[in-house]
C-alpha cells in the first residue's frame, strides 16, 4: 500500500492507483465529468484538478496522477479552487443553460458541479457554438450542443460495449462525438451511454419530456427480461412506470442495464389483462373473480390428476410457481413444467443448470467455449463480462453456434455439434487449449438444448468439462446460460414433471383436459389440444390468452413483490413499484385464493408465509443476494436420455433480442428497435 | 561572431550538394563507425557533456533525455522519433535542414539510436514539407545505397532502419505525444506523462522523440567533442543554434550563430537591420509564435539564449525571431495568432478547446477596440486559467502571447477602446 496524505488526512491506497482514487479514500469529493471508475482514464475535462506538494507548482488533473508513497495532496487551496472555477466557466461558456427544458435536468453532473465549484456567473459574452444533432436510432436521443466533449461515451462504446462506433471528429471547438456516417448505434448496453453521459447531450428517447426525476418514486427491484438478474431501480410515477435504471451490483450487473430491461416498460401498459374473462358460448366475457374461479372448479370436478396440467412461463416469480405446483399437488397432478421452450434440462443437480462460474467469475477464466449460444443477444451483460476478460487478458474463446459478431475475436468451430465428440477425446486442437487453462469455462446456451437430441448435447458439453480439467474441487467450469428469468427459480423448486408424469410436449396436443397456464406464452398454441381446458394467469394477453377458456389477470414484475433466480443461481428480490391495473392481481394471491375457493387452501396467507415454506422446499431460497461458488466434487454428468448426438445445426435462442417476451413484444420501443437493428438483418439474410 | 569554421551546417543555404558526396565532402559521415564503437555510454555521456538542449523549444538537455532510456533492451524495441512537424509560425530552419543538410539529419539518427539501442527511427515530417521530404527520402535512400545504414550500419554491426512519415499538416502533431499517437494511426492528440514516452512512446515501446536540429547537430558535436561545443555560446546555453529572422527586417534569413549573441548584434549583422532603423523597432516575438513577445526597450540589451529570455518571461523557443516595426497593428498581430491556436487546439482538454476561441474572438474586437477597459482584464485572466491547466503545453504556447501584448501594449489596447467608444477611425496598419 502507498501512504497519501489528502488535506491532512493520511491514506493507505493500492499501489498503481491515481490520486483521485486516493482523494476519495480520504473521503475528499473531487469533481469529474471524463473520468469514470470503469473506463480508461482520458484526463481531459481538467475538473479534478489537485495541488501537489513538491511537484511543479501548477494545479494536476488528479484522475490522471499517480500516487507515489509520501505523496502530500491538496484539494481545497485557492489554486485548486480558482483552477476548478476556471474549468466550470470554460465548460459553461459553451454549453447551452437550457436546464429548464434539459432532461437531465435534476442529476446532471455539470448542473450539480456548476452550483458546488463553478462562479455566479459568466464573463463569456460572446456567439455561442451550436451543434448539429445525430440520429443514433430509437434508443439514444442526443442535443449535441449539450456536449462537454469528456468522450466518456466514446470510451464506453470501444471498451465495454465493444461496439467502436463512436468518436471524435473535427478538432479543437468544433470538435464533435458522432459516428462519422449517420447511424444507428448497434450495441445492446446503448442505454448506458445515457447513464454515463454527465451531460444531457445523450438522453432516453423514449423518456425525453416524460417527467422530472424528483417527481419519480423509487423502487429496488430486478430486472426479468433476460436471466442475469440485473439489478434495477424502477422510477414511477402514479400507476406508470416510467423508467428503469440499473443499480449497482458488481457481482451481477456491475453497474450497466441491458437496453431491453430498460426500454421495454412501455410495453408494460399496452396489451394488459386488466380484467378476468370466461368464455362462454364459444366467447371469452368479462366475468367476476368469483365466476372464473367457480368455471374452473366445474370443469376440474371429475377429472383425474394425471388428466391435469401446468405450465410456468419464463418471467414467473418463484412465489407464484411454488403456490401453482403445491395446487396442482392438491389437485393430484404431477404434470408439471418449467421448460416451456422444450430445452432439455436435467434438474436431478443444481449444477447441471445453473452458472457455475458466476457472472463475475468470467474475470478468472483463461479459456472459454460457448456452445449453442449467442450471449450477446441472450445475455448482453454477461458478453459484455467476456468482453472485459478478454480485454483484460485476450484468453482464447471458441465458440459452436452460428456465427456472429459478439464483439470480440472468436475461433468458430462450425455450428453443428460434430465437433462435441472431437473435444471430448482430445483430437481437436481446442481440446489441447482448454486442458492449458487452468481455468476453463464452458458455457452452454439453450439453443444446444431445445433440439431432439438436447440431453445428448448436454451430456458432451458435461464430459467436454471434465475431460479438459474444467470440472475441479477449486473451480467449476460448466456453465448453462438461461434466457428465461423464471427458469432457475422453477427447476429450484422442482416444477419438473414428477415421476412418469408429462411434459410440456406430452401436455400438449390433448395430453391434458386441462391446463393451467402461468405466464407461458412461448407455447405453440396451435398444438394445444382441441379439448383441452385452458387457464391462462398472466399479464398480457399474448399467445397464451388467445387460446384460454379462462383469464386471470396477473402481475406484472414490476407490480408484485416476487423472488427470482439468475441464470447463476442467485435468488435476489423484486419489490412492488405500482400496484396491478385494474382487477389484476398478485399471482401467488390469485393461486391462493383459487384454493380457497375448492376448499383446500394452500398453507399460506402472507408472502412472508410462503417464503419460509420456498425456503422449506429448497434451502438455496434462504440465501438472499449472496452466491456461494462451489467447486465441482462429483464429476459423473446428466444423462444423455439414451440420445445421441446428432448434426443438425445450432439455432439461436433469441433470434430477435428486443422482442422475446410479452413485454418486450407489446412495446412499441422494442418495436421500433426490431424495425431498426432486426428488419434490415432479416431482410438482407432471404 | 560565430567563424566559419564553427559552424556546423555548413550548406544551410543550399549552395553545396545535399546529396551523400556533397555531405561526405563536408566532413559528415566521417568516421562514424569509430563513434559508434566508443559505445552507448561513452556517446550519451558525451552528449550530456556539451549542454545540448533541445532545439524544439522547450530546451530540455538532449543527452539526459537519451539517459532516460532503459540501459538494457527488454522485450521491447525502442525507438527513436524524429520531430520534423514543423509549424511553429515564425520557424523555418529545420525546414532548410530537411532541404539542404538531410544527411546531418540521418547519420543524426544512426548516433542517437545507437547511443538509445534503437534500430529503428521514424521522422516525422509535416505534411506541407513535401519538397522536404523528397529531399530527405533521397538522403536516405543514398545513405541505405552506401551502407552508411541498414542492416550493418557503416560496418558497425549495428542494424538500423530509418523510416520516413509524413504528417498531415496538423500542428498539435508536433507536442512530442501527439506525434506519437499520429503515428500509430490515431488522431493526434496529446497523451497524459506520465507514463512518459522513455518508459511507454511509440506502440508503447521505449521511444525519445527529438527535434530535428537536436539530432543534427549530434553527429559533429561527437565528431569534434563536448568542449569544443561548450567553448560556444554562454554557460548553461552552449554551441551554435539556427536563427530564423524574419518580419520586418530587410534581410530575412536563417541563420547559424552562438547562443547569448545580442538580438541587435543578431538583427543588424545577418537581417539587414530593422526596416526603417532600430529605432523603428516596436517589439520582437523571439522564439515563434507561442512565446511572449518583448518591447523594443528589452530588445536594445537582449541576449538570445534560453535563460536570458525566460529571465525577462519570454522564451527562445524555436529561435524564430519575428520582428515588428512601428508600422504594425501589433494587437491585430496576436490577435491572428489566436486565430491560429483556435484552428489548431486539438479540442481535448476543456481549458483549451473552449478558451482558444474565447481568447481569439475578444481578440478580434479588441483590433477594433470594440470592448471596455475591463475586458483587457478578464482576458489576461482567461489566459492564467488556460496556462498550466491542460495537458499539453498548447494551452500555454496559446496564452503566451496574449500575456505579452497586455504586459507590453496595454496603454496602445485602452487607447483603441477609448477611440472606437468616441468614434474616431484608428490608422489601418501595414499588412
Amino acid at each position: 500500500m502507498v501512504k497519501v496524505t489528502v488535506d491532512g488526512i493520511v491514506v493507505d491506497v493500492p499501489p498503481g492507483s491515481n490520486v483521485l482514487q486516493a482523494c476519495e479514500a480520504a473521503g475528499k469529493e473531487v469533481p469529474r465529468f471524463c473520468y469514470h471508475e470503469r473506463l480508461s482514464v482520458a484526463g481531459n475535462c481538467r475538473m479534478c484538478l489537485v495541488e501537489i506538494e513538491k511537484a511543479p507548482p501548477k494545479p494536476f488533473a488528479s484522475c490522471a496522477y499517480p500516487v507515489n508513497e509520501g505523496m502530500v495532496v491538496h484539494t481545497d487551496t485557492p489554486m485548486v479552487k480558482a483552477g476548478r472555477a476556471g474549468v466550470m466557466e470554460f465548460l459553461l461558456i459553451n454549453h447551452p443553460l437550457d436546464c429548464p427544458i434539459c432532461d437531465q435536468g435534476g442529476e446532471c453532473d455539470l448542473q450539480d458541479q456548476a452550483v458546488g465549484y463553478g462562479r455566479d456567473s459568466s464573463r463569456y459574452t460572446e456567439a455561442k457554438r451550436a451543434v448539429k444533432d445525430k440520429d443514433l436510432g430509437p434508443l439514444v436521443k442526443t442535443v449535441m450542443t449539450r456536449c462537454i466533449q469528456c468522450t466518456r461515451c466514446i470510451r464506453f462504446s470501444a471498451e465495454i460495449a465493444g461496439t467502436p462506433e463512436l468518436g471524435a471528429t473535427a478538432r479543437g471547438e468544433t470538435m464533435e462525438v458522432g459516428t462519422y456516417v449517420e447511424m444507428a448505434l448497434t450495441s445492446e448496453l446503448s442505454g448506458n451511454l445515457i447513464d454515463i453521459c454527465p451531460v444531457g447531450a445523450l438522453t432516453s428517447k423514449p423518456y425525453a419530456f416524460v417527467a422530472r426525476s424528483w417527481e419519480l418514486k423509487k423502487t429496488d427491484s430486478i430486472d426479468v427480461l433476460d436471466a442475469v438478474g440485473t439489478n434495477i431501480r424502477i422510477d414511477a410515477r402514479g400507476p406508470e412506470v416510467l423508467r428503469v435504471l440499473p443499480r449497482l451490483n458488481e457481482d451481477v450487473n456491475e453497474e450497466w442495464l441491458a437496453d431491453k430491461g430498460r426500454f421495454a416498460i412501455d410495453g408494460l401498459k399496452r396489451r394488459r389483462l386488466d380484467s378476468v374473462w370466461v368464455k362462454r358460448d364459444g366467447k371469452l366475457q368479462k366475468a367476476a373473480w368469483t365466476d372464473a374461479f367457480a368455471a374452473i372448479d366445474a370443469r376440474l370436478k371429475g377429472v383425474a390428476g394425471e388428466r391435469i396440467g401446468a405450465i410456468a412461463g419464463d418471467l414467473a416469480d418463484a412465489e407464484s410457481m411454488l403456490a401453482l405446483k403445491e395446487l396442482m399437488v392438491s389437485l393430484g397432478s404431477a404434470n408439471i413444467d418449467c421448460r416451456v421452450d422444450g430445452a432439455a434440462i436435467d434438474s436431478t443437480r443444481r449444477d447441471f443448470y445453473t452458472f457455475n462460474t458466476s457472472i463475475a467469475g468470467i474475470e478468472e477464466a483463461d479459456a472459454i467455449l460457448i456452445v449453442g449460444s449467442n450471449p450477446r443477444r441472450e445475455a448482453p451483460l454477461v458478453n459484455a463480462r467476456i468482453l472485459k476478460r478478454r480485454r483484460a487478458s485476450r484468453l482464447p474463446i471458441a465458440v459452436i453456434a452460428s456465427p456472429a459478431d459478439l464483439t470480440y475475436a472468436t475461433d468458430n468451430l462450425g455450428d453443428s455439434p460434430d465437433v462435441l465428440a472431437s473435444l471430448i477425446d482430445g483430437s481437436h486442437p481446442f481440446a489441447a487449449t482448454l486442458k492449458a487453462a487452468s481455468k476453463p469455462m464452458i458455457i452452454v446456451g439453450q439453443g444446444a438444448l431445445r433440439r431432439a437430441d438436447g440431453a445428448a448435447v448436454l451430456a458432451a458439453c458435461w464430459q467436454i468439462a471434465a475431460a479438459v480439467g474444467a470440472l475441479s474441487d477449486a473451480w467449476h467450469g460448466f456453465n448453462m446460460l438461461h434466457t428465461a428469468a423464471a427458469r432457475v427459480g422453477a427447476l429450484d423448486l422442482g416444477f419438473v414433471p414428477g415421476n412418469g408424469a408429462k411434459d410440456v410436449a406430452a401436455m400438449m396436443g390433448g395430453g391434458v383436459a386441462a391446463q393451467w397456464l402461468l405466464g407461458a406464452d412461448s407455447l405453440d398454441t396451435a398444438r394445444t389440444g382441441a379439448d383441452t381446458f385452458v387457464i391462462y394467469q398472466g399479464h398480457h394477453g399474448d399467445a397464451g390468452a388467445a387460446r384460454a377458456d379462462v383469464i386471470l389477470p396477473g402481475a406484472a414484475y414490476t407490480e408484485k413483490d416476487g423472488t427470482y433466480v439468475n441464470t447463476e443461481g442467485r435468488v435476489q428480490r423484486g419489490q412492488l413499484a405500482i400496484y396491478p391495473p385494474g382487477e389484476a392481481r398478485e399471482d401467488w394471491k390469485i393461486l391462493r385464493a383459487f384454493s380457497g375457493y375448492t376448499g383446500k387452501p394452500l398453507p399460506y396467507d402472507t408472502i412472508e408465509a410462503l417464503r419460509a415454506r420456498l425456503e422449506v422446499v429448497n434451502p438455496v431460497f434462504a440465501r438472499l443476494d449472496i452466491l456461494p461458488r462451489f467447486g465441482c466434487t462429483d464429476t459423473s454428468g446428466p444423462s444423455a436420455m439414451g440420445g445421441i448426438v446428432g448434426n443438425g445445426k445450432f439455432v439461436d435462442a433469441v433470434p430477435n433480442y428486443y422482442q422475446t417476451d410479452p413485454i418486450s413484444r407489446a412495446s412499441p420501443t422494442m418495436a421500433a428497435c426490431t424495425a431498426t437493428y432486426v428488419a434490415p438483418l432479416q431482410a438482407a439474410a432471404e | 561572431m560565430l567563424s566559419d569554421a564553427d559552424r556546423i551546417f555548413t550548406n544551410l543555404y543550399g549552395i553545396g550538394d545535399p546529396g551523400l558526396t556533397g555531405a561526405r565532402a563536408r566532413g559528415d559521415w566521417d568516421g562514424t563507425k569509430a563513434i559508434i564503437a566508443r559505445g552507448r555510454e561513452a556517446i550519451v555521456e558525451e552528449m550530456k557533456a556539451s549542454g545540448l538542449r533541445g532545439r524544439g523549444g522547450a530546451g530540455f538537455p538532449t543527452g539526459l533525455k537519451w539517459s532516460f532510456m532503459p540501459k538494457a533492451i527488454g522485450k521491447l524495441p525502442h525507438y527513436l522519433v524524429v520531430n520534423a512537424d514543423e509549424s511553429e509560425p515564425g520557424t523555418c530552419k529545420d525546414r532548410d535542414i530537411l532541404r539542404h543538410d538531410p544527411h546531418k539529419l540521418v547519420e543524426g539518427c544512426l548516433l542517437a539510436s545507437f547511443a538509445m539501442g534503437a534500430h529503428a527511427a521514424y521522422i516525422y515530417v509535416r505534411g506541407e514539407f513535401y519538397n522536404e521530404a523528397v529531399a530527405l527520402q533521397q538522403a536516405i535512400d543514398e545513405a541505405y545505397e552506401a551502407g552508411l545504414i541498414g542492416p550493418d550500419a557503416c560496418g558497425s554491426g549495428w542494424a538500423f532502419d530509418c523510416y520516413l512519415h509524413r504528417g498531415a499538416g496538423a500542428y498539435i502533431c508536433g507536442e512530442e505525444t501527439a506525434l506519437i499517437e499520429s503515428l500509430e494511426g490515431k488522431k493526434g492528440m496529446p497523451r497524459l506523462k506520465p507514463p512518459f514516452p522513455a518508459a511507454m512512446g511509440l506502440y508503447g515501446c521505449p521511444t525519445t522523440v527529438n527535434n530535428v536540429e537536436s539530432i543534427a547537430v549530434a553527429p559533429t558535436i561527437l565528431r569534434r567533442g563536448a568542449a569544443w561545443f561548450t567553448g560556444l555560446g554562454r554557460p548553461n546555453n552552449a554551441g551554435t543554434k539556427l536563427f530564423c529572422i524574419s518580419g520586418h527586417v530587410n534581410k530575412p534569413c536563417n541563420v547559424e550563430e552562438e547562443l547569448g549573441i545580442p538580438l541587435k548584434e543578431l538583427i543588424e549583422k545577418y537581417a539587414g537591420g530593422v526596416r526603417g532603423g532600430w529605432d523603428n523597432l516596436l517589439a520582437v516575438i523571439p522564439g515563434g509564435a507561442s512565446v511572449p513577445l518583448i518591447n523594443k526597450a528589452t530588445c536594445d540589451t537582449m541576449l538570445m539564449d534560453f535563460d536570458s529570455l525566460r529571465a525577462v518571461k519570454s522564451g527562445l523557443g524555436t529561435a524564430a525571431v519575428i520582428v515588428m516595426d512601428k508600422s504594425t497593428d501589433v494587437i491585430k498581430a496576436i490577435a491572428r495568432l489566436s486565430q491560429f491556436y483556435k484552428h489548431e487546439s486539438c479540442g481535448q482538454c476543456t481549458p483549451c478547446r473552449e478558451g482558444t476561441g474565447w481568447m481569439m474572438r475578444v481578440m478580434n474586437r479588441m483590433v477594433q477596440g470594440r470592448a471596455t477597459i475591463e475586458e483587457i482584464d478578464t482576458l489576461e485572466q482567461v489566459t492564467r486559467q488556460i496556462e498550466g491547466h491542460t495537458i499539453c503545453a498548447l494551452g500555454d504556447a496559446a496564452a503566451w502571447p496574449i500575456q505579452g501584448l497586455i504586459k507590453n501594449f496595454r496603454p496602445m489596447m485602452e487607447e483603441r477602446i477609448r477611440a472606437y467608444k468616441a468614434g474616431r477611425s484608428m490608422p489601418l496598419a501595414a499588412e
